[in-house]
C-alpha cells in the first residue's frame, strides 16, 4: 500500500517537473546571430552530430524574389534516425504524415530564424512506447535549437 | 537512493532551474528574440526598444502581455513563467529606454461611443481595420522591406484590451508613437473629448469581441483506405494533385535518403506538392509557414490494406496563435480532403 502511494508521489513530482520544463502549446523558435549560410551550415553539422541524419534540404524560396519578397532565403531541412522512423511507421502509423521530422530555416536580415513544432504536441496517452520517441526528440530538438541560438 | 532523497533533488533540480531563470536578458533572447529582435527593433513581433511605447507602458501592461499573449495575433501567452520570471523580463526590455513610464489608473474614460465610432472609421480604421481586427501580416516580417511600416496591432484583442487601461489608450492617441505610423492625433487637430470618445469606442470592443477562429479540431490527420493497389493510389495522388492545379515537386519513399539506395521501405511513399500563390499568401501572413511545407500526402500499404493519409493542417496551426494562418489552413484542409477522397475512390 505504502509503496504505491509513493510511487504515486514520484510520478506526480516528476509530472510536475516535466510541466514545468516543457510546454506543448508553442512552437519552439530562436533566432541565431548567424548569417544564413553560416547557420545553414551550423545547423546541417549540429543535426548530424546529434545522430540524426539530413534526408532532403528543401527550397522553399524558389520564385520568392520575383514574387516580390525581400528574400530568397527559405529552406526546410528534413531528417531523422532511419532505425526510428522504420519502427515508428510500421508500429505507430498515427506518426507516418510527420517524419521525416523538419526544421525551417530562413533569413531575416543579418540573422536567421529557424523554427520547428513541438512533438510533445503529438503525444498520446494510448502509445507510451512512442511517446518515449516523442520525449527524446524534444529534448533533441531543444539542444539542437539551443546550440544554434548561441551560435556566433 | 532512498525516496526523501530522490525527492529532494528533484526539488533542488527544480528551484536551480528557477534560481537560473530569473535572468531576464537569457529569458528574453530564449522567448522573445526570435519575434522581438536580439535589440527589441521587431521582426515577426513590433518593435519593443521604441521610446515611445516603453514611455506609454507601464510594467503592468507589460507584465499582462507576456501572461497572456494575444489570442489569434501570434503574439504567445508565456503562461508557464513564474512572477519573478515576468519581472525579470520586464527589467530586461526597460534597459532599452530608461526613464520613468507613465503611471495609469484603472479608471474609465467617458465618451460618446457613438460619436468615437465615426471619428475611428475616418481616422483609424484604415490602419487598424474596420472593426478592431489589426493589419494582416505580423511586425515588420522577413518578407517585407524594413523602411515598410509596422503592421498596426489589433485593437480588438482581448489580450490588448485586458492589459490597457483607458488612460494608456488615451496618452497613445494623444502622443502617438514616433518611429511608427501611430501619430499623435492631438496633433493631428482631435480635440481631448474627441479622444476620450475614440477610447470609449475601442473599449466598447470588449462587448462585440471578435469570433475567434482557433479552435483546436480533435483529429491529428486525415486518413482514408485505398481501394487499388499501393502503386495505382500513388499514379491517383499525382493525378489528383495536378488536377487541383498544384505542381508536383517530388515523390520519394518516407525513409529516402536516410538509408542507403535501394535499400528504402517502397511500401511507403510521399507525394510533394506545392502552389505557388498559396505559398506566397501563406508567407505574407506568417513566415513561419514553411512548417507545412512543401504540401505531402503519404500513401503506405500496411497487412494488406492501402492508406492515404496528411496531416490535419488546423491541429498544427493553433500552435501558430495566428487568426489569417488558420484560415488559410482550413482552406488546406479543405484541399487535402479533396485530394484524398479523390485518391482513395
Ligand atoms: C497610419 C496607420 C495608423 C493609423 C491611421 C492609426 N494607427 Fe494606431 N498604430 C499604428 C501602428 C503601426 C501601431 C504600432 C506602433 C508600435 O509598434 O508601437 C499603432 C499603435 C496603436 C495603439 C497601441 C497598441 C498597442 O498594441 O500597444 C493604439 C491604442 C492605437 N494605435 C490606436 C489608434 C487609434 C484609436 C487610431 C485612430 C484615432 C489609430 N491608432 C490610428 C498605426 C496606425
Ligand atoms: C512568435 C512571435 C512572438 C514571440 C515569440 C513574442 N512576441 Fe510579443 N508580439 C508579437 C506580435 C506579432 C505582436 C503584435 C500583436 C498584434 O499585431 O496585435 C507582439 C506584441 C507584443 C507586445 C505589445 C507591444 C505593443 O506595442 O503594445 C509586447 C509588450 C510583447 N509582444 C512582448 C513580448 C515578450 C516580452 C516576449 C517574450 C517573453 C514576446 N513578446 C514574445 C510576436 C511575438
Amino acid at each position: 500500500m505504502k509503496i504505491i502511494a509513493n510511487n504515486r508521489l514520484i510520478s506526480a513530482i516528476v509530472f510536475m517537473l516535466f510541466a514545468t520544463l516543457s510546454y506543448a502549446d508553442e512552437l519552439m523558435m530562436i533566432r541565431s546571430e548567424q548569417t544564413f549560410p553560416e547557420a545553414m551550415l551550423k545547423l546541417q553539422e549540429t543535426i548530424n552530430k546529434m545522430g540524426y541524419t539530413i534526408s532532403r534540404v528543401q527550397r522553399v524560396d524558389i520564385g520568392l524574389s520575383k514574387s516580390g519578397y525581400l528574400t530568397d532565403k527559405y529552406r526546410v531541412v528534413f531528417f531523422g534516425r532511419n532505425n526510428e522512423i522504420e519502427e515508428i511507421t510500421s508500429k505507430y502509423p498515427y506518426l507516418i504524415p510527420y517524419v521525416p521530422w523538419k526544421i525551417a530555416i530562413f533569413a531575416e536580415q543579418e540573422n536567421t530564424l529557424l523554427v520547428t513544432a513541438d512533438p510533445l504536441r503529438l503525444l498520446d496517452k494510448k502509445h507510451p512506447a512512442a511517446n518515449r520517441y516523442l520525449y527524446q526528440w524534444k529534448k533533441d530538438l531543444e539542444k539542437i535549437m539551443h546550440i544554434m541560438q548561441k551560435a556566433e | 537512493m532512498s525516496l526523501t532523497r530522490f525527492i529532494l533533488s528533484l526539488f533542488l533540480l527544480l528551484t536551480a532551474s528557477l534560481a537560473q531563470a530569473a535572468d531576464g536578458q537569457r529569458l528574453y533572447e530564449q522567448n522573445c528574440a526570435a519575434c522581438h529582435g536580439l535589440d527589441g527593433n521587431g521582426g515577426v513581433g513590433v518593435p519593443l526598444a521604441l521610446p515611445d511605447f516603453q514611455y506609454s507602458a507601464s510594467d503592468d501592461f507589460l507584465r499582462k502581455m507576456i501572461r497572456h499573449g494575444r489570442p489569434g495575433r501570434v503574439m504567445p501567452a508565456f503562461k508557464r513563467f513564474s512572477d519573478e520570471e515576468v519581472d525579470a523580463i520586464v527589467r530586461y526590455i526597460r534597459h532599452w529606454a530608461p526613464g520613468k513610464p507613465f503611471k495609469y489608473s484603472s479608471k474609465r474614460i467617458r465618451g460618446d461611443v457613438k460619436h468615437g465610432k465615426q471619428l475611428y472609421a475616418q481616422r483609424c480604421a484604415s490602419c487598424h481595420g474596420a472593426n478592431g481586427e489589426g493589419g494582416k501580416g505580423t511586425g515588420v516580417t522577413f518578407s517585407r522591406p524594413r523602411n515598410l511600416p509596422i503592421i498596426p496591432p489589433a485593437l480588438n484583442n482581448k489580450g490588448f484590451l485586458d492589459a490597457a487601461p483607458d488612460e494608456m489608450i488615451k496618452a497613445t492617441l494623444m502622443n502617438g508613437r514616433e518611429g511608427t505610423p501611430m501619430v499623435s492625433f492631438l496633433k493631428q487637430g482631435l480635440k481631448e473629448k474627441d479622444i476620450n470618445d475614440i477610447v470609449a469606442y475601442v473599449r466598447s470592443f470588449e462587448k462585440h469581441p471578435l469570433p475567434l477562429t482557433l479552435k483546436v479540431p480533435e483529429e491529428r490527420l486525415i486518413i482514408m483506405e485505398s481501394m487499388q493497389p499501393l502503386k495505382e493510389t500513388v499514379e491517383a495522388i499525382k493525378r489528383a494533385v495536378v488536377g487541383k492545379n498544384y505542381r508536383l515537386i517530388r515523390v520519394q519513399y518516407i525513409n529516402q535518403g536516410l538509408v542507403e539506395k535501394g535499400r528504402e521501405n517502397k511500401k511507403q511513399v510521399i507525394v510533394y506538392f506545392c502552389n505557388f500563390s498559396f505559398l506566397n499568401r501563406a508567407l505574407a501572413v506568417d513566415p513561419r509557414v514553411g512548417l507545412f511545407l512543401p504540401c505531402r500526402v503519404t500513401a503506405y500499404e500496411k497487412d494488406g490494406k492501402v492508406f492515404v493519409t496528411s496531416t490535419n493542417p488546423l491541429y498544427m496551426s493553433t500552435i501558430f496563435n495566428n487568426n489569417e494562418l488558420h484560415r488559410l489552413c482550413q482552406e488546406m484542409y479543405q484541399e487535402y480532403m479533396d485530394i484524398i477522397e479523390e485518391a482513395t475512390l
